[in-house]
């Protein structure tokens, strides 16, 4: 059976805060800072933030193959079996649920169970629920590495999505002057990126 | 509680403070910093009652330390808008004054504000109506003397509560002193509150005076002919401007007496013994023939005269030098009688304004203080026997007077003003129906008691550091006052604060010479009265 366009694949860890979702296929995890949305009976939104693709045993490093090959391509055309090999994994952080199709900004009752389906959203779900920047607080305060990247990341991508972009990134950096208090340069950072 | 007008633009929410301090109101993003100024009127609204405060200090704040040391990258507009008011913002300083408590406001009008608005209250710009509400509409009592800063409202000063006290005018030379003395001359003339006598100093509030870019400006006597009388030292210096004085006013050598001298002592340059000695003087020759007597001696007399009333020679040569000087004053003659302060005080009692002109001595300090000592001090003494006499009967108490003195303080300087009957009517205050308007340039110089009874003080730009401590000492907000005062602009500009007005305000003084504001202030053309009275007429006995 055909999967759904905007399936991306499955969720294999979660937590309250996040979970880990392995990609159907190799290298097609969504972007950096991008939005997403699980199944399960809470529907959470989450903002990608990792993502990593390696062998799908753990303790064997995968082999250097490519010595006779002329591009890289050419390796997993005449290496079939790797796609099935090696694995893309991406982790998100909740930032938001949906009850009824009505977006919450604030973490689902219980975490997405393994095997939740993870969907991108289209440009109007995002639109939609970034429209509120309440999104950001969970962002911003969840301690994750690179944080100024995502935020920036995730901002230039909602930022395109909304009809007055300038406006909403004005908005955006004042929420988050808020919840990082003192922290200008971060904020100004993080706005510098999303400009860019 | 809901306003029944519409509250003025939007500032901000209280964010801290103290009653003393004032409390902090942090600038709302939609309101432009550069439009606030200092002295501007605004409105909390707290939760059982709404506060009426003054602005007294602007700050900029950044909740960001190193905003300081490298500015943010403005060149990127989405930066720029982000920075301004979250991690830098504007304050007010607001001072709260007067509280309208709930539904009493309108029957009780405001209090003074004896607590401050609870956290986050809104605040808003005082609207026209809240300014009305508390100074009060214009009425038999209220003199409109200038707007609040970018309003229209009229401040009115409460002219029956004005003339019970002494008040003050200060200011900088050339910052509108005179102007606004002869608005408030004007003031307590056509409210009645009092009547005026006014120590013309510079000729500029009876006829004709000058006002700095205006040119010439009338004077009282000419907006008010029928409620006003010129008095003159000098008649030949009043027909050269085509003045004719009402009386000239004369006085006798024998009319000067030891405590004139005293006061004139610094204006002479008189030692502290020299001026004494004019006491042993009056004890040897008798009060009334002391001076002219004096004056007559010369040489081998008055080093006899010393030695015989047991004065330092040396000093008694001085005075005699220094008194000299008084011959070329020639308003001073031989004898004379009571007459001048009979027809003043006739004047005064039938509620005539009177102006006491120097011409050509108007640049004789002497001449001045001299002159204005003396009828002051038999006028004052006038006023204090009749309303003894009067007994708390009202209705045969003197008139309430008003006695405008300029260069005040020349009469009230720490030195003397325990001495001079200046010192006497500022500090007695209203007890004897006198009172002064004191205007004055320098009013560090004068005696703090004195200073601190004033009731009402109106203050144009003061910038030296004493004179404006002097004008604010003993005030509560004192500190916040002296910023204002010391940020007015240069012209038309004045503080008003103290007993008349219900909290300080900045004010642009109401306009004066321009036909329209002497109309305003009742004055009508000859022509005019003319119409009327023909129209009167024909109405009385039919017209063709």
């Amino acid at each position: 059976m055909a999967v759904d366009e905007t399936r991306l694949g499955e969720v294999v860890e979660t937590t309250t805060t996040g979970f880990w979702a392995q990609c159907y296929r190799l290298y097609e995890a969504p972007a950096l800072g991008a939005l997403v949305r699980t199944g399960g009976p809470y529907p959470a939104y989450a903002v990608v933030h990792h993502v990593s693709t390696q062998g799908i045993d753990a303790s064997r490093r995968p082999v250097a193959r490519g010595a006779d090959a002329a591009t890289e391509q050419d390796v997993y055309l005449s290496n079939p079996q790797l796609s099935q090999l090696l694995r893309t994994e991406f982790q998100a952080v909740v930032v938001g649920h949906s009850v009824e199709g009505d977006p919450r900004y604030h973490l689902p009752p219980s975490p997405p169970p393994i095997y939740a389906f993870v969907y991108a959203c289209g440009p109007e779900e995002i639109r939609r629920f970034t429209s509120n920047v309440a999104f950001l607080r969970p962002l911003a305060t969840s301690g994750i590495a690179a944080l100024e990247e995502v935020v920036a990341a995730c901002l230039s991508l909602a930022a395109q999505a909304q009809s007055d972009s300038n406006g909403f990134l004005v908005e955006a950096g004042k929420q988050l002057m808020g919840i990082l208090p003192g922290e200008f340069r971060r904020v100004e950072a993080i706005l510098q990126r999303a400009t860019r | 509680m809901t306003n029944s007008h519409g509250p003025g633009k939007y500032l901000g929410v209280v964010v801290g403070g103290s009653l003393s301090r004032g409390v902090d109101v942090r600038l709302d993003a939609q309101s432009q910093v550069e439009e606030m100024a200092l002295g501007q009127h605004v409105v909390i609204q707290g939760s059982s009652r709404r506060f009426f405060g003054v602005i007294t200090d602007i700050a900029l704040e950044s909740s960001d330390e190193s905003l300081r040391g490298s500015p943010p990258d403005l060149s990127n507009p989405i930066v720029a808008q982000v920075v301004a008011n979250t991690a830098t913002y504007a304050t007010l300083r607001v001072l709260p004054m007067l509280a309208l408590e709930g539904a009493l406001a309108a029957v009780d009008g405001p209090t003074p504000a004896k607590t401050v608005p609870s956290h986050f209250a809104p605040v808003h710009l005082a609207s026209e109506e809240d300014i009305q509400m508390v100074f009060g509409a214009e009425d038999h009592r209220h003199f409109w003397v200038g707007n609040p800063l970018d309003m229209e409202t009229r401040v009115c000063l409460d002219l029956e509560e004005f003339v019970k006290r002494s008040n003050g005018v200060f200011g900088k030379s050339g910052t509108g002193k005179s102007f606004l003395t002869r608005l408030l001359l004007v003031g307590i003339l056509q409210k009645s509150a009092a009547v005026n006598l006014v120590f013309d100093m510079e000729s500029e509030y009876g006829w004709m005076g000058t006002s700095e870019g205006a040119g010439m400006v009338k004077g009282i006597k000419q907006l008010f002919p029928s409620q006003v009388s010129v008095f003159s030292l000098d008649d030949e210096h009043s027909r050269r401007r085509g003045v004719s004085p009402d009386y000239l006013i004369r006085v006798g050598y024998n009319q000067i007496t030891p405590e004139d001298v005293e006061l004139l002592r610094e204006t002479l340059g008189l030692s502290e013994v020299a001026a004494d000695a004019a006491y042993n003087l009056a004890g040897h020759f008798g009060q009334d023939r002391w001076l002219r007597s004096f004056l007559e001696l010369g040489g081998q007399d008055l080093r006899d005269l010393a030695s015989a009333i047991n004065v330092n020679e040396r000093a008694l040569s001085t005075l005699h030098n220094r008194l000299g000087r008084l011959r070329r004053f020639h308003f001073i003659t031989e004898r004379e009688s009571e007459e001048s302060v009979e027809e003043i005080l006739r004047n005064l009692d039938r509620g005539i304004h009177v102006v006491v002109e120097f011409g050509r001595y108007r640049h004789e300090l002497s001449a001045y203080m001299l002159v204005a000592n003396l009828l002051t001090r038999r006028i004052h003494d006038r006023y204090v026997r009749r309303k003894e006499e009067a007994m708390g009967d009202s209705s045969r108490e003197p008139r309430p007077l008003v006695i405008t003195i300029e260069e005040a303080h020349r009469f009230l300087s720490p030195s003397i003003a325990s001495q001079t009957t200046f010192g006497n009517i500022a500090r007695e205050m209203r007890k004897y129906n006198v009172t002064l308007l004191v205007v004055d340039q320098r009013p560090s110089g004068i005696e703090e008691e004195v200073m601190s009874q004033l009731g009402t003080k109106l203050s144009c730009l003061l910038d030296n550091e004493r004179d404006v401590d002097a004008v604010t000492a003993g005030v509560s907000g004192a500190r916040e006052l002296r910023s204002v005062l010391s940020k007015l602009e240069s012209k038309q500009q004045s503080l008003i604060f103290g007993h008349s007005v219900p909290m300080p305000i900045v004010v642009r003084v109401r306009d004066y010479g321009t036909n329209e504001s002497y109309r305003e202030l009742g004055f009508r053309e000859a022509s005019e009265i003319r119409r009327e009275m023909e129209r009167d007429a024909s109405d009385l006995f039919g017209g063709r």
